[in-house]
């Protein structure tokens, strides 16, 4: 019976999202029904594999090379983020150099930042890399920090009375201590790589959801805009809970 | 020549109005192979003596030496015990007592040191339980744990801080005596610090016992404890010398309490 309702709830608010999305449609000519869309873009739903043109592609294709680009750039953004997070976790001087420009930096949209990467990487590609990776870094910065912070002086007293190394100490002790808090930040900063990736996409028209979402658009395609709109949904909840199923694993010691 | 000479120690926490002196010329000295205990109760500042001993804390006056040299830091030949055991709760209890036989034996091979680390967890009965995280022990196994970590570094001083404090009477008096066991049995004298606040445990374990107070010079006269070893709990409720000592232990610690004037204020 519990399961029932458990199973039974989301699916209402499914139901109701979908009610609200034909009532709209009804009363925006361009926007499509729930049942227009599906008529129009079933194709690349049921054959998501199938490559026609550069854009034209099924979704899961699409979803596949958006995925690679931001896997690319929150590995990137990652690499940065985490050794500059335990610097400024063991060091109070790094904190005060870096902080202002820390601050400065994180509230910079995405959009901002491609032009300044094409500029520097002449390229599309690197260029998005870019943008990803330096608006995705920041949680993993500042959680890792914070988890070096929040090591507990026990653990510091034991490195001292074992004379540990400073070697030892790092990766017995204070990479251990700060695991859980890094993949809090992983997990932030892959949501925040999968928000640009479709800004990027859009500015610089590589194939990708957000690259084909934007094309649709241009050819007066509606339906598919929705498509784009909810595979990026789907994919963004499902990568949130694999990495949230990881942090969990990592708690649980 | 004493082992250790602590002299002349002052330490004071926060500054300003919040400034609080927690110690104000503390002096001891610990003969070698010694077991002195300190007593005191809560607040006296005790922990913090121990520490500045140990070499976690620094002072801000006086000094430490070790054979007749001043140290500043941990030094190499001892090992600390803590009340809330300081295990890493990631590696089990194997993992835990092989990384301080690897930092105080470095050029000893894996096996060797897992072998030693192995050897002294089946010496406080733990050799069923290498592979176990701290997570799945017991109080009483943890700081077992932690006894075990401070003896396989075969430390010639041992410093421990309320190392019984957080355990339940039963465990802590077969703690007790493992304690007792492993100081007699080790292949050179192992001086000790113990700090604690029950004159019973110090009974048991000492051969000086320190009473400690607020104040300034809080270290009391220590007190001779001249019992055969080993000791139970038995034996020192009867026996008309432990009476002594800890009507000597007790009335230094309570007579700073006396005074009927912080009575009427509260």
């Amino acid at each position: 019976m519990k399961r029932a309702v458990n199973l039974l709830l989301p699916l209402i608010g499914i139901a109701l999202a979908l009610v609200v999305w034909a009532g709209a449609s009804t009363l925006v000519p361009d926007l499509p029904s729930p049942v227009k869309t599906w008529q129009e873009s079933k194709l690349y739903i049921l054959k998501p594999l199938e490559k026609r043109g550069e854009m034209d592609q099924g979704i899961a294709l699409l979803a596949y090379y958006s995925l690679m680009r931001v896997a690319r750039g929150f590995l990137l953004g990652i690499a940065m983020a985490t050794p500059l997070g335990f610097l400024l976790g063991m060091s109070k001087t790094a904190t005060r150099i870096f902080d202002p420009i820390m601050q400065v930096l994180r509230p910079i949209s995405p959009l901002a930042w491609l032009p300044l990467g094409l500029i520097l990487f002449q390229k599309s590609e690197p260029a998005a890399l870019f943008a990803i990776a330096v608006c995705s870094m920041w949680p993993t910065v500042i959680n890792t920090m914070a988890g070096v912070r929040a090591i507990p002086q026990d653990y510091w007293n034991v490195a001292k009375v074992l004379r540990l190394s400073r070697f030892t100490t790092f990766a017995k002790i204070v990479v251990p201590a700060t695991l859980p808090y890094m993949f809090t930040g992983f997990r932030l900063s892959l949501g925040i790589a999968w928000l640009v990736i479709v800004a990027s996409e859009m500015l610089t028209g590589t194939p990708g959801v957000g690259g084909f979402l934007w094309q649709e658009y241009n050819s007066l395609i509606y339906a598919h805009i929705l498509l784009a709109i909810l595979t990026i949904g789907v994919v963004g909840f499902v990568l949130d809970r694999l990495m949230g199923m990881a942090e969990a694993r990592l708690r649980a010691i | 020549m004493a082992l250790i000479e602590v002299s002349g120690i002052c330490k004071s926490f926060g500054s300003g109005a919040d400034r609080r002196d927690v110690l104000i010329d503390a002096s001891l000295s610990i003969e070698r192979g010694e077991f002195v205990s300190i007593v005191g109760m809560m607040g006296c500042g005790k922990s913090t003596f121990l520490k500045i001993a140990g070499g976690l804390v620094s002072p801000d006056r006086g000094r430490v030496e070790v054979n007749g040299v001043q140290v500043r830091g941990v030094q190499p030949n001892a090992a600390i015990v803590f009340q809330n055991y300081s295990l890493l709760p990631w590696f089990s209890a194997l993992e835990n007592v092989r990384l301080a036989v690897g930092a105080a034996f470095p050029d000893w091979n894996k096996d060797r040191q897992r072998e030693q680390a192995a050897r002294h967890l089946e010496a406080v009965g733990l050799g069923k339980a290498l592979q176990r995280r701290p997570s799945q022990l017991s109080g009483g196994m943890r700081q077992r744990v932690a006894i075990a970590r401070a003896f396989a570094t075969e430390p010639e001083i041992l410093f421990l801080d309320e190392p019984f404090g957080a355990l339940d009477a039963l465990t802590r008096e077969s703690l007790q005596q493992e304690l007792a066991r492993l100081s007699s049995a080790a292949e050179r004298p192992v001086t000790t610090l113990m700090i604690t606040n029950s004159v019973e445990e110090a009974l048991l374990l000492s051969d000086r016992i320190v009473p400690m107070t607020k104040g300034a010079h809080p270290l009391g006269h220590p007190v001779r404890v001249e019992l055969r070893r080993p000791r139970t709990a038995g034996e020192l409720m009867h026996d008309d010398h432990a009476a002594h000592v800890r009507a000597h232990v007790v009335s230094s610690l309570t007579r700073d309490l006396k005074p009927s004037t912080k009575r009427q204020v509260a």
